[in-house]
């Protein structure tokens, strides 16, 4: 990118061709943006979604963590979560002002001035990472720093843009939350927290792709290169299949790995067949409304699924019901 | 130069209602994260204690 082209983005209230400065946004002149506009950019449903799979991987992980510093530290990874949504939403203004589904942001919406969200992110990413690295430990902090890196740089910077393998590789920042959460409350990572993280990891392009499915029309017009664009929607129902088909055992790891109850045992086996069943539903439907309906019902499952494992896991382990740490 | 711009130029500038508005919330929620900001540190030092930087990695 060049230099003035980079300095168009920072100063530029909107990204061009938005028409948010003809809705009542303010292009020029002291900022109109309230503390909503600002809670906004930090995408409060992801930070849900993250803080409470960082608490899965808080709660599952061995001995004893002081409650106030183990909300603390929950609380330092919503902040850096929601600093890495920020960063993202500043950068990716001009695609989300070309889609419906997020053309309502409040930077393309006018609401907020691109520098002052890159600022405020910029802010509490830094914040964050600090607070971590003082109050709670060193290991959790880098892989905080790491997560909002790779999530704001590695993913939206370089890879959405770039390649249909993008979210299957940005991925990885979505599935680390319960390794911080570990990390937080051991001060050191083992398998456990990595089966976690493969468990997110895997889960995440059935998820994408079925939702990119439906929504492919708005990326190709926005120029991002999801798998339904590049590859067309025969060949990512064949991927959805491949990774739900990978994504049963993986979510059945915790279990066979024996350290988890029966209860995840049989929760994560006939959920894990109803995923792939899902998929191999849409991957056998019918072009046009059926192919439709089908990933519509493959994405509401796997937002399902996914809650249900870490749910139970959390139950499992509240219960007491789950076995001792494995080593590697 | 414009009328406006001269009646910037001998007023500085000058924000609308709306404008003062936000910023009188934007400056609200500031204080009221400091005021929390104060409460939570001081909580976690007396959870720590005397250590409260020592951190194990």
């Amino acid at each position: 990118m060049s230099m003035q082209s980079e300095t168009a983005r920072l100063t530029s209230p909107l990204p061009a061709g938005n028409d948010g400065a003809r809705l009542g946004a303010n292009p020029v002149g002291p900022s109109l943006a309230t503390p909503r506009d600002y809670f906004e950019t930090l995408k409060p449903r992801v930070m849900s979604l993250v803080v409470f799979t960082a608490l899965v991987g808080m709660v599952v992980a061995p001995g004893h963590i002081n409650p106030v510093i183990g909300a603390v530290a929950l609380l330092f990874i919503a902040i850096g979560a929601g600093a890495a949504g920020a960063l993202n939403m500043w950068y990716e203004a001009d695609l989300d002002a070309l889609m419906s589904r997020t053309m309502k942001r409040p930077i393309p919406d006018g609401r907020i001035l691109p520098g002052e969200v890159l600022g405020f992110a910029l802010f509490l990413a830094v914040f964050s990472v600090v607070a971590m690295g003082l109050f709670v430990n060193l290991l959790s902090a880098a892989l905080l720093a790491f997560t909002i890196f790779f999530y704001a740089v590695i993913y939206s910077m370089w890879l959405k843009r770039w390649t249909p393998q993008n979210i299957v590789i940005g991925g990885s920042a979505g599935a680390l939350p319960p390794v911080i959460g570990w990390a937080a409350a051991t001060g050191s990572v083992s398998l456990e927290p990595v089966v976690m993280f493969l468990i997110i990891f895997i889960w995440t392009p059935p998820h994408f792709w079925a939702l990119a499915m439906l929504r492919s029309e708005e990326y190709a017009r926005a120029g991002v290169p999801m798998l339904p664009v590049v590859a067309g929607e025969r060949e990512t129902r064949r991927q959805i299949a491949l990774y739900s088909i990978l994504m049963a055992p993986v979510g059945a790891l915790p279990f066979l790995l024996g350290y988890t109850s029966a209860l995840y045992g049989a929760v994560s086996i006939i959920t894990g067949l109803l995923f792939v069943m899902a998929s191999l539903r849409l991957r056998n439907a019918a072009e046009g409304k059926a192919t439709e309906r089908a990933a519509k019902k493959m994405f509401g499952f796997s937002i399902l699924y996914l809650g249900l494992l870490f749910a139970v896991l959390l139950v499992d382990q509240g219960f007491g019901l789950s076995f001792g740490q494995l080593s590697w | 130069m414009s009328p406006v711009n001269d009646q910037q130029e001998d007023n500085g500038i000058v924000l609308t209602e709306a404008q003062k508005k936000a910023r009188r919330m934007r400056s609200i929620a500031i204080a009221v994260c400091l005021g929390l900001l104060v409460v939570l540190f001081y909580i976690i030092t007396l959870v720590k204690g005397p250590g409260v930087l020592n951190r194990p990695i």
